[in-house]
């Protein structure tokens, strides 16, 4: 295994109802007749990608993080992804559990797993790479930083997608990095936590 | 090429609590699945895999007092104490857990017999680490089909860079109305028992256990069997029909044996997914053709046990295990006509003989596939 | 008979969440799948759904479906034919 000099490249933050870029806003839920923020998003970044509309919600910050992380940029197709978070699909979960009183739905039930999005990332950005899912109460930065780091040291992948989409009942909290060996912001399981954490500080 | 060793394991599944009557089960090729009624199907009912709960209650009382844990909870540990109990030295303090679940306590929606959070698998973790003593957080993956064999992958990379010397991976699944509900949408269940391969499959059958095993960068005194290489690769494709073209599978296979510094020639026995719907088998079939493993003995474990979502890697990857210690093949139970395009070698009785490598496969909603290599014995 | 054709553009766009889709876009005789509107197999199993939900039609064999939703058209006709409620 050789040990490269990895570093974060880029990262997005969403929460209420804002979207960050590198720390700074670059959307903001406006008042108007689309209430739901996060189809406004996808007007406003101007994605055009319809099958958006389709997914669910954690899907649909998945794809809304990844554009504003990667953009118009190529990435690396070995680029893996390394995603966690705490509530796995439940907001899907109770969606296919109340339907289940009904008609069973199939375009819901599809996303009753967590590493859908990664699935959705994937098929977006022609990624046939490593996908992994984690689960923890809490965001952990050692975890993904151990598991990004080995990943891209024994050359399965040249660059990670790592971080944290959680949703529940309309609450979300994303956060996502690129990291890769051309970025300027050390990359650390501290710098990770510190990152993660920015607007709550 | 340096792997990390497979020491000792537990099943519990319908077919028993312990690993050797589960592989007496196989090789009597006597089915754990059994028809049952559930209000989303009609009269006839479906074939699962179902463990008895009184049962399970029974052998967890020896434990702890079962009212204080689901079902899933009581699998999960019987599984991890029947290899903590055949590892009695085990330092708790720096041995890794890592957990494999689909939906974990997902039976849970809806029940007030246990605090509403206990439905979060980070809550299913922490009640296993804390009823053993292990000083680290459990890693939790979820990773739809393969988590339990992308579990054992974890594992590895983590071990060979040092995070951990040893490690305990443990994987467990339910057959729940939740997921029967919904694999009936997909219209993905079979009426009968499930056919892996078979020309007249037609779907899956789902079944419940939980399987763990100790892994270890140093080997046991004798029986080893090491894993040596594992990659994983997804489709890009569609989250959840199979590739067309075995994308994924086919390159996590080649990932997998240049890691291991192995050829497809060297592979003495397959593994599959084998889940007897129309288009994984088919998948596969085309997979292993591409990887040039055409006659290489091929079998799915899914007719005795069913599907076991997050469990099922880590399950066969055991049975695979032992088969190679033992030198045994067993047959694909259920399996009549080839029903692929491709046409691979599906075993259709068990059989005796010299088993050196194996190969583990495994593919998911997501689009996700696992290739895991295995080898008997160990390097100088 | 043309009613029912809208209506069921309708339920598909608001059913299979095709967004940015408008009724009349959407031709008679035009195939739903492959090149068409693009829908996949999860949107097929929707579709039967649909037919269970608004019109009492249940489809135990998945494989019937490659006919009935071959265009609206086709749809429609068979659903005038079976439809319960």
């Amino acid at each position: 295994m050789t040990s490269k000099s990895l570093m974060i490249k880029s990262y997005v933050h969403i929460r209420n109802n804002k979207i960050f870029r590198n720390g700074k806003e670059i959307f903001a839920l406006e008042s108007g007749l689309e209430t739901d923020f996060l189809k406004q998003a996808y007007k406003k970044l101007k994605l055009n990608y319809p099958k958006f509309h389709k997914m669910d919600g954690l899907s649909k910050l998945g794809i809304l993080a990844t554009a504003v992380l990667i953009g118009e940029e190529t990435v690396d197709p070995t680029t893996a992804l390394v995603v966690s978070n705490s509530n796995s699909s439940l907001d899907t979960d109770l969606k296919h559990f109340e339907s289940m009183k009904n008609i069973v739905s199939p375009a819901i039930f599809v996303y009753t797993l967590p590493n859908i999005v990664m699935g959705e990332i994937s098929i977006k950005y022609k990624l046939q790479s490593e996908n992994t899912f984690f689960i923890s109460n809490d965001f952990n930065g050692h975890l993904l930083k151990d598991y990004s780091e080995i990943l891209m040291n024994s050359a399965r992948a040249a660059a990670v997608v790592s971080g944290w989409i959680d949703l529940k009942n309309e609450e979300y909290d994303v956060f996502l990095c690129l990291i890769d060996e051309k970025g300027n912001i050390p990359f650390s399981a501290e710098k990770l936590e510190q990152l993660y954490r920015f607007e709550n500080e | 090429m340096k792997g990390i060793y497979l020491l000792d394991d537990a099943i519990i599944s319908p077919l028993g609590f312990t690993t050797e009557e589960n592989l007496q089960a196989v090789r009597n090729e006597r089915t754990g699945l059994t028809n049952h009624k559930n209000t989303f199907f009609p009269a006839e009912g479906f074939y699962a895999g179902i463990i008895d709960k009184s049962k399970l209650a029974s052998a967890f009382k020896k434990l702890a007092d079962p009212a204080g844990f689901t079902k899933l909870e009581q699998m999960i540990i019987l599984a991890v104490h029947n290899v903590l109990r055949q590892h009695p030295e085990t330092d708790l303090g720096s041995t890794g857990l890592i957990i494999s679940t689909t939906k974990g306590n997902i039976d849970l929606l809806g029940s007030n017999s246990f605090p509403e959070e206990r439905v979060l698998l980070g809550e299913l973790g922490k009640v296993i680490r804390d009823f053993f003593g292990f000083a680290q957080d459990p890693i939790i993956v979820s990773n739809a089909c393969i988590s339990g064999g992308l579990a054992l992958a974890i594992a590895k990379r983590f071990i060979e860079a040092g995070k951990f010397t040893q490690a305990i991976v443990v994987g467990g699944d339910l057959v729940s109305d939740f997921v029967v509900s919904g694999f009936q949408s997909f219209q993905a269940i079979s009426p009968a028992p499930c056919k892996p391969f078979s020309k007249n499959r037609d779907g899956i059958s789902l079944g419940e256990a939980a399987a763990a095993i100790m892994l270890s960068k140093d080997p046991a005194n004798t029986n080893n069997i090491q894993l040596i290489g594992e990659a994983s690769a997804n489709d890009a494709n569609h989250i959840s029909g199979p590739s067309r073209t075995g994308e994924g599978l086919f390159k996590s296979i080649r990932a997998a044996l240049l890691q291991a510094d192995v050829s497809a020639n060297d592979i003495d026995y397959i593994s599959a997914h084998g889940t007897a719907t129309l288009f994984n088998d088919e998948m596969e079939a085309i997979a292993f053709t591409r990887s040039g493993l055409q006659q290489v003995p091929t079998n799915s474990f899914k007719g005795w046990y069913g599907h076991t979502l997050g469990a099922s890697a880590l399950l066969e990857t055991i049975l695979t295990k032992h088969s190679l210690l033992n030198n045994e093949l067993f047959s694909s139970l259920n399996f009549d006509e080839l029903g692929t395009s491709e046409k691979i070698n599906i075993i259709k009785k068990p059989e005796k003989k010299k088993l050196t490598y194996a190969l583990k496969t495994a593919s998911g909603f997501g689009g996700c596939n696992l290739a895991l290599i295995l080898k008997k014995g160990v390097d100088d | 008979m043309s009613d029912l054709r809208t209506e069921l553009k309708e339920s598909i766009i608001e059913q299979l969440n095709l967004e940015e889709m408008e009724v009349d876009e959407i031709q008679n005789d035009e195939p739903l799948f492959g090149d068409g509107l693009g829908l996949d197999s999860i949107d097929a199993l929707e579709l039967i759904v649909l037919l269970e939900k608004d019109y009492g039609i249940k489809l135990n064999d998945p494989a019937q479906g490659k006919e009935i939703f071959a265009s609206i058209n086709k749809m429609a006709e068979y659903i005038e034919a079976h439809r319960t409620k």
